[in-house]
């Protein structure tokens, strides 16, 4: 059973000029998490706002719980849950107050309303601080809240739009470990991010999306795998570079690159271990001493790299295509920058 | 039922939001009360009346009106704050009765009225205000600039959600409802204005809500019905006529809007 489907939807603002959906098509099978994964821009925000009965698409059709968004809307929004790019919550009122009317909102009772704040104010850690109003929140704190608030009835279905963004390291630590307590629990979830290790992180499944389109789906070890496979890196002392490059390449079959700089040797290998166990004999018997050695699968980034062409950072919001050449030099000029 | 239980717990946050930050409440009531007493003591003295009682009497229904008025601006600044800060997509979100939360923020607005007509009561009372008409014809009164309040906070249910930003809202709002306020009969008589703006001042709904009032509270409207138009010789049918239409107008289209909202 898929609980969310996504059909071809196609949504335009400023009478056709910017697609921010373009015929963008995506499901999750019931129970699972998927990632959408995507840089600024790139429509994640405008996929979640249909999904949870924001916004109407201009084309294309969508289901939720098996429940049509656009025919019943009133349904959808009784079974998901959202937690908004930015933290949506009454920043005058305590963390208390906020979850207490979105409690009675959701109809509880008076008593089941407080008792149900109470539970998850303690399940979040914000018992000490839920006596105070909102503005007296960290962002990481107020992004807890937020989610609390999307959890009040146990949705079946979950939307989370960027949860960590603006987040620091620890916040997001503690921000995944929530979300990975909460899929235990076997709700389906809808995350976007723009992050590639929390999708890793997180997801069962990732899809990739730039412009409004889905550009590449599939588990994060489909997705590696889409893009090669393993290298090797050695990193060793200057005077070593030159021996060290000759065994490097007559282990991989193929020439060794070299990273001035860092003094990092690399080429691709398909036997793994066996080929990094190969390399350190081989060192050992040269009587070279590595600082460093390593198989590196792709990380996300290279991914995304492979599959647009450009970093993931390298978005720029833009509307005319004008405006590409330039991004095409910065990355040219980037490539340039590691070379040297 | 739902629907009204829905925009009760929408019109408590309001006042849970007042007793979080009473400031809010504090200076809301001291711009009105603050009018009342410059205008008393700064035009009351140059204005010259005739009336039993002196300035101070026909004063107070005009300051009454006009601070009903800029609920219109509380309205929509307040909205449009939600909008900016995604508020409004959380309760869109929500299953809930989908003009819930618009009526309950007309509430809201409604009931803070309540406690900033009676301070100011209290006031003009103490600056000499006395109304002649009796209980029934000043509760009366009353209940008609809530009732005013609560449908120009409609129109401010339109402009919040209409605003680009809720910064622009305040500033926007303020620009409709002063001239509105003070192109009327509420401070000096209209007879003074050229003859183009006297007829806009006796057609301002403004001005027929404080003839109205001026009746109710046992006073000839010396400042208006000059130039003799339908409203200001029909305060009280005219006001409600009024309100009527703009709650005929601006509910439909408001809850419209908000079904469509978008975040800014
Ligand atoms: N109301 C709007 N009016 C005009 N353009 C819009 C509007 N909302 C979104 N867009 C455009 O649609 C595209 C997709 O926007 P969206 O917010 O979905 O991106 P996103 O992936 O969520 O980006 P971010 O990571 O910055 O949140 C962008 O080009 C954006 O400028
Ligand atoms: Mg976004």
């Amino acid at each position: 059973m898929k609980a969310i489907i996504a059909d071809h939807l196609v949504k335009t603002y400023r009478h056709g000029e910017v697609r921010a959906l373009d015929n963008l098509s995506l499901d999750v099978a019931e129970g699972t998490v998927l990632s959408v994964l995507g840089p600024n821009g790139a429509g994640k925000t405008t996929v979640v706002r249909i999904l949870t009965t924001l916004l109407t698409p201009d084309s294309g059709s969508a289901s939720v719980g098996g429940i049509d968004v656009i025919k019943h809307p009133d349904k959808v929004r009784e079974i998901i849950g959202l937690s908004g790019q930015y933290a949506a919550v009454d920043e005058t009122l305590t963390g208390m107050d906020n979850l207490v009317m979105f409690g009675r909102l959701y109809h509880l009772g008076k008593k089941a309303a407080i008792l149900r704040a109470d539970e998850l104010l303690e399940r979040f850690s914000l018992t000490d601080s839920a006596r105070r109003p909102i503005k007296t929140y960290s962002g990481g704190m107020r992004r807890r809240l937020d989610l609390a608030a999307s959890l009040i009835v146990q949705p079946k279905v979950l939307f989370l739009d960027e949860p960590t963004t603006g987040l620091d390291p620890r916040g997001r630590q503690e921000m995944w470990g929530v979300i990975e307590e909460l899929v235990k629990g076997g709700v389906t979830l809808l995350l976007t991010t723009q992050y590639l290790d929390e999708a890793d992180q997180l997801a069962d499944d990732i899809a990739v999306i730039d412009h409004g389109k889905v550009i590449a789906r599939g588990t994060s070890d489909a997705l590696k795998t889409q893009v090669g496979g393993e290298r090797l890196e050695v990193v060793v002392d200057q005077q070593h570079v030159g021996a060290t490059m000759e065994i490097v390449s007559r282990v991989s079959g193929q020439k060794a690159s070299l990273d001035e700089g860092l003094r990092l040797i690399s080429a691709p290998v398909t036997t793994g271990a066996g080929a990094l166990i190969e390399v350190l004999r081989s060192l050992d018997t040269a009587g070279i001493h590595p600082l460093d050695v390593g198989l590196k699968r792709p990380s996300l980034d290279d991914v995304f790299m492979s599959l647009t062409g450009h970093a993931a950072e390298d978005e720029v919001k833009e509307l005319d295509t004008g405006k590409r050449s330039g991004r095409k030099s910065k990355k040219d000029k980037k490539v340039k920058g590691a070379k040297a | 039922m739902r629907a009204l239980t829905d925009a009760l717990i929408i019109t408590k946050r309001q006042l849970l939001q007042l007793a979080r930050v009473p400031e809010v409440l504090i200076f809301s009531t001291i711009q009105p009360v603050m009018f009342v007493l410059l205008f008393r003591y700064v035009f009351g003295g140059s204005i010259n009346t005739g009336q039993p009682g002196g300035y101070v009497q026909l004063l107070m229904p005009g300051i009454f009106v006009q601070t009903t008025a800029f609920t219109l601006a509380a309205t929509a600044s307040g909205l449009a704050e939600d909008m900016t800060k995604g508020l409004i997509d959380r309760f869109r979100s929500l299953p809930i009765s989908r003009s819930a939360l618009v009526f309950g923020r007309t509430l809201g607005d409604g009931l803070l009225n309540v406690v900033v007509l009676f301070v100011m009561g209290i006031a003009g009372f103490l600056v000499g205000w006395r109304p002649t008409s009796g209980p029934v014809k000043i509760g009366l009164a009353f209940i008609f600039l809530l009732a005013f309040g609560y449908a120009l906070s409609w129109v401010g249910i339109f402009a919040g959600l209409s605003a680009r930003d809720y910064r622009v809202v305040q500033n926007v709002s303020f620009l409709i409802t002063f001239p509105l306020t003070f192109l009327s009969n509420a401070f000096a008589p209209t007879t003074g204005m050229p003859r183009a703006l006297q007829y806009v001042a006796e057609w301002n709904p403004v001005s027929t809500m404080v003839a109205a009032c001026r009746e109710l509270f046992g006073l000839k409207n010396q400042f208006g019905a000059t130039a003799g138009s339908f409203p200001s010789e029909h305060p009280l049918p005219m006001s409600l006529i009024y309100m009527v239409l703009i709650l005929l107008v601006f509910v439909p289209l408001s809850v419209r809007k908000y079904t469509h909202a978008a975040k800014k």
